[in-house]
């Protein structure tokens, strides 16, 4: 597994090609916007039938990160569910695999807008929880520092001399990060976006997820609409 | 006996008409149960089709729908009720004309489904959403005819399946139903007779005199047309000149993009003003209406335009019909000219204007083959399996139904007579419960099983969705574009997502041959300003791309073999003898490859002449291997007749990279996780209702937060292989995009007998490749490399000044599908 390291507010992060954020130093990782669960709530609500198969995907994800980083706290900074009902549907084995993964291990489940309120797993339930100099928590707070969030699924586009390649992405400046969408069937909002702009300021980077994750500044020198 | 009364013969000839023989024949023939007339343009195809309704609703008085009228385009339908209206008023027959599309305000729409019009007009979109209304039985009941126009251009697309299963439909609400076909010459009648039919009723085919052959030229000009591009810059001075020559002229062109730029050269050369408007799909549609207007009126002297005027509409005085770039397709052509000429003796005129010396050769070789008569054409196979998974979900829309009812309606629809019962069942798992392997659906079954073995909406709201997601037709996804002003500027047109991704603040484009400037996006919607440049900044966004038929390839290739071409004008036949100088011409039985640099990669150039999608998927075979060997190859794209590869190291030896046996293993594997395969998902999974298009949240909220169909792809295919959609992908890909057969046909033509060219510049040949649109891009270890590399100039540069922007010479995007 690449990763790529941030030093943010003191601590030496480091952002796992696949959406991942590991904390060595804490032995502790950190995942953002599992949405697990999602193609039951279509369903539910009469839409399309999905392949029912995004669940067991981005647990496997996960499970082949907790390993490589040894991690034995975990931080699921909110949307970790579709909805809660969702929660409540999950099968049986999925249920015993997000156990398996919990085992011999600190587990905080952040509340997300999508899950707001506890869940009948095993784990901690928080609205936000502060580490060291880091506070972890779903949605993005004016006037803070150390902030780690998601709920925005970030992504970022690098135009090469080749073409134009958009992932999924993790952003940061002096103050907050904003993290990827970890799960399976998860769109993302181009960082360009106000929603996202807005939140950020000058000196902002956005490292790139994918096999080798890559740092690039944002926005980007030469590509950004002149004013 | 139906004779034609005397009413309506006392009106035709106080019109001076005569009633023509296939017209009474169609009279005669009135009680068949199906019928397909061919006639060309302008013999009174469209009152042939319709006088056996005229007459007999004159006879005898009818309550409620009579006649349903279907034809491909919505502004058809609003021509045809024109055009019918005036002998019904004139006959003072008591009628009712309705025409009934996506543009009918919902308040007729809802008063035509509570009093519907002896004859309605629609189409095959408009007619699937009215069945799948609860109250379709008692709108339809005592319908009689049902006509459906210009057949064969439906008959190339789903359009024609999904349009052929919602009459199987109303065939067994109304069992007397009689089908009446109007088809422009074809190659293959019987074909067209066999999906208009029921299955197995017969179909008598009714053949109108041709008139005669066309008046059909290449258009010469003073200057050669150049060496590469598409738009024809060259030719403005003598087709102006055409123009001023005739009194209306039509300006046909393959893509949306070239017509947007050969009519704004054309405004720039107009010096005389003379009046000349532009039509085509991406255009507002208020926009396409003013031009239709004044072209009635007789106000234009020229109209610009696509296939979105291809279709029988009445063009009042047509006299010259120009079409730009080469045709691709014989039998279009030879259609297209129909049009150009609306009286019925006098033969049509039509001039073709190649863009570059390639389509000099094209055009000569169609110019042959309409003198032969040489129609081309292909066939379609079984009815296409997303289509029916839509037609399953709205029949549910319309209530409980009997999977054996539909099963036997379905295989009453020619296309889908062979289905068997098995594949049927699959596709109503799939559209029940999604027919996955792991099965979880059971609380949430799209449809359910009624304890009388019907079946009905689990949920009857998601009709709504199913409703809102009708159609076969693969628009990219596009994107409203408007002037920039307090609210709700002017709106120009559309222009597809991909494009406008691409588009940074600043940046000009033409649309509806006017220059503006990017502004921003908001809410979805493009906005622009008008800017004044001379020069737009960035090529303009891609339309329909036509691929060049097999036998017009197949014509080409031979012409390449003559030792000289004085059929050709000397700069095309300079050109292929400089390309036999300095290379080599494509010959048949061998296969010409040629390798060089340029640009700053290495190029390969495979001159296959598999056609375009045998190209397409050589394209993605090769690229595979050659990123298996290291060649780290970027992209490619294909034309009719090469393919051109692009990557960062040089193919020296091509042979190994050509052996049938190992193309053949690596199709399997390969054709699970190529974008091709991903954009045929994206289609039929749309189509059948995996993926929604249209949401009632995504049209409030404007902007979708949805992930991508090849992340859904990508999960059937690591957790569900076999899955149904999976299956239809393979097959749709297999027949059509992938064509894998003119592969092995091509590889066995060959037989390891290749030329393989080293050069140090791009060949004449090879020169018009580097403009084609549709670039694939190749995902593999080449991303990677230049990702790190741009991420590591980034970064160096960040801080610094500006960097230069990539060249904007070539196509900066890709098509989507």
């Amino acid at each position: 597994m690449n990763y790529h390291d941030i030093s943010f507010s003191g601590a030496a992060l480091k952002a796992l090609g696949s959406g991942a954020l590991w904390w060595p130093d804490q032995a502790l990782l950190c995942v953002s916007d599992l949405h697990l669960g999602k193609s039951e709530r279509v369903a539910r609500r009469g839409g399309q039938s999905l392949p029912p198969y995004e669940t067991r995907d981005t647990l496997t994800r996960l499970g082949e990160d907790l390993a490589f980083a040894n991690a034995r706290q975990v931080v699921c900074l909110g949307d970790s569910f579709d909805d809660l009902a969702a929660a409540d549907a999950m099968p049986d084995d999925e249920r015993l695999w997000i156990t398996r993964l919990q085992a011999g291990r600190r587990w905080i489940w952040i509340e997300g807008n999508h899950d707001p309120g506890p869940v009948e797993f095993g784990g901690t339930h928080l609205q936000d929880l502060t580490l060291g100099p880091l506070t972890f928590r779903h949605i993005a707070q004016t006037g803070t520092h150390g902030e780690i969030s998601g709920h925005y699924h970030p992504k970022a586009s690098v135009q090469t001399r080749g073409r134009r390649v958009t992932r999924p992405a993790f952003l940061f400046d002096d103050r907050r990060m904003i993290m990827p969408a970890y799960g399976t069937y998860t769109g993302g909002l181009h960082a360009r976006d106000a929603a996202l702009a807005d939140l950020m300021q000058p000196g902002t980077f956005a490292v790139l997820t994918g096999p080798q994750p890559l740092r690039v500044p944002m926005p980007m020198p030469g590509r950004e609409p002149t004013a | 006996m139906h004779l034609l009364p005397d009413t309506f013969r006392n009106w035709f000839s106080k019109r001076g008409w005569t009633v023509h023989p296939h017209q009474m024949a169609m009279l005669e023939r009135a009680d068949d149960p199906a019928l397909l007339l061919i006639a060309p343009t302008g013999g009174g195809k469209t009152l042939a089709g319709f006088l056996p309704t005229l007459t007999d609703l004159s006879a005898t008085p009818h309550e409620g729908l009579h006649t349903l009228y279907i034809s491909p385009l919505k502004a058809l339908a609003a021509d045809i009720k024109r055009n019918l209206t005036t002998p019904v008023t004139e006959l003072g027959l008591p009628i009712r004309i309705e025409d009934r599309t996506g543009d009918t305000p919902a308040s007729r729409k809802k008063r035509q489904r509570a009093d519907p019009p002896h004859i309605l007009l629609t189409t095959p979109e408009s007619l699937a959403l009215l069945t799948s209304y609860e109250d379709a039985p008692r709108m339809f009941a005592g319908l009689k005819r049902v006509v459906v126009d210009e057949i064969h251009a439906l008959a190339e697309s789903k359009r024609g399946d999904q349009l052929m299963l919602a009459l199987g439909r109303l065939q067994r609400l109304c069992p007397d139903l009689r089908r009446v076909g109007l088809s422009a010459t074809v190659d293959d009648p019987q074909a067209i007779a066999r999906m208009l039919a029921r299955h197995p009723d017969p179909c008598e085919i009714l053949l109108a005199d041709p008139g005669p052959a066309p008046d059909i030229a290449m258009l010469t000009t003073d200057e050669a047309p150049p060496w590469a591009g598409g738009n024809a810059a060259y030719s403005i001075p003598a087709v102006l000149e055409e123009v001023r020559r005739h009194k209306t002229t039509l300006i046909f062109h393959n893509t949306r993009a070239q017509a947007e730029i050969f009519f704004h050269n054309l405004w720039l050369a107009n010096d005389d003003g003379l009046p000349i408007g532009i039509h085509h799909g991406s255009l507002d549609r208020q926009q396409r209406e003013k031009v239709e207007a004044a072209m009635v009126r007789g106000d234009l002297r020229a109209i610009v335009c696509t296939g979105s005027l291809d279709l029988g509409i009445d063009w009042g005085d047509v006299d010259l019909v120009i079409q730009i770039g080469a045709p691709k397709n014989v039998k279009r052509l030879v259609q297209r000219i129909g049009r150009a000429n609306h009286r019925y003796n006098a033969p049509s005129k039509a001039l073709l204007v190649p863009a570059n010396r390639f389509e000099v050769v094209e055009c000569v070789a169609a110019l042959d083959a309409v003198r032969e008569g040489a129609l081309d054409g292909e066939p379609r196979g079984p009815g296409p399996r997303d289509v029916l998974c839509q037609h399953i979900l709205i029949t549910a829309c319309a209530g409980p139904f009997s999977a054996s009812d539909l099963f036997d309606e379905v295989t009453s629809v020619g296309a889908y007579a062979d289905l068997t019962r098995d594949a049927f069942d699959r596709c109503l798992d799939f559209c029940a419960t999604g027919g996955y392997a792991l099965r979880v659906y059971d609380q949430w079954q799209r449809l359910l099983q009624n304890a009388d073995g019907t079946w009905q909406l689990r949920d009857p709201r998601a009709a709504r969705q199913i409703r809102m997601n009708i159609g076969t037709i693969q628009d990219t996804d596009t994107l409203k574009v408007r002037l920039r002003r307090s609210r709700g500027g002017k709106p120009l047109g559309e222009i597809e997502e991909g494009f406008a991704a691409s588009l940074t603040p600043g940046d000009t484009f033409l649309i509806g041959g006017q220059i503006v400037r990017y502004e921003g996006l908001r809410e979805m919607t493009v906005e622009v300003s008008r800017n004044a440049a001379k020069k737009p900044k960035v090529a303009t966004f891609a339309g329909t791309k036509f691929a060049t038929s097999t036998q017009l390839s197949a014509r080409v290739i031979d012409m390449f073999q003559q030792q000289d071409w004085p059929d050709l004008p000397a700069h095309t036949a300079d050109w292929l003898a400089l390309q036999r100088q300095v290379s080599a011409l494509p010959a048949p039985g061998r296969l010409l490859i040629e390798s060089f640099a340029h640009d700053g990669r290495e190029q390969t150039v495979v001159y296959g002449f598999a056609g375009r999608n045998g190209q397409q998927t050589l394209g993605l075979l090769l690229t595979k291997r050659m990123e298996d060997a290291g060649l780290n190859p970027l992209g490619f794209v294909a034309t009719d007749y090469a393919t051109l590869i692009w990557g960062l190291d040089r193919v020296t030896d091509p042979a190994p990279l050509f052996e049938l046996n190992t193309l053949q293993d690596g199709l399997e594997t390969w054709l699970a996780g190529n974008a091709v395969m991903k954009r045929t998902f994206r289609a039929s999974a749309t189509i059948a209702g995996l993926i929604q298009r249209n949401t009632p949240s995504a049209r409030k909220n404007g902007r979708q937060a949805t992930f991508s169909s090849d992340i859904l792809y990508d999960t059937l295919q690591k957790y569900d292989p076999e899955h149904l959609l999976l299956d239809i992908t393979r097959q749709e890909a297999l027949r059509g995009l992938v064509d894998f057969g003119r592969i092995e046909e091509m590889a066995e033509r060959v037989a390891g007998r290749i030329d393989h060219r080293e050069l140090d510049r791009v060949s004449p040949l090879a020169a018009p490749l580097f403009l084609e649109m549709g670039r694939v891009p190749v995902r593999g270890a080449a991303e990677e490399r230049l990702l790190a590399e741009e991420a590591e100039r980034l970064m160096e540069s960040s801080g610094l000044a500006q960097i230069t922007p990539p060249p904007a010479d070539k196509p900066k995007w890709r098509m989507g599908y």
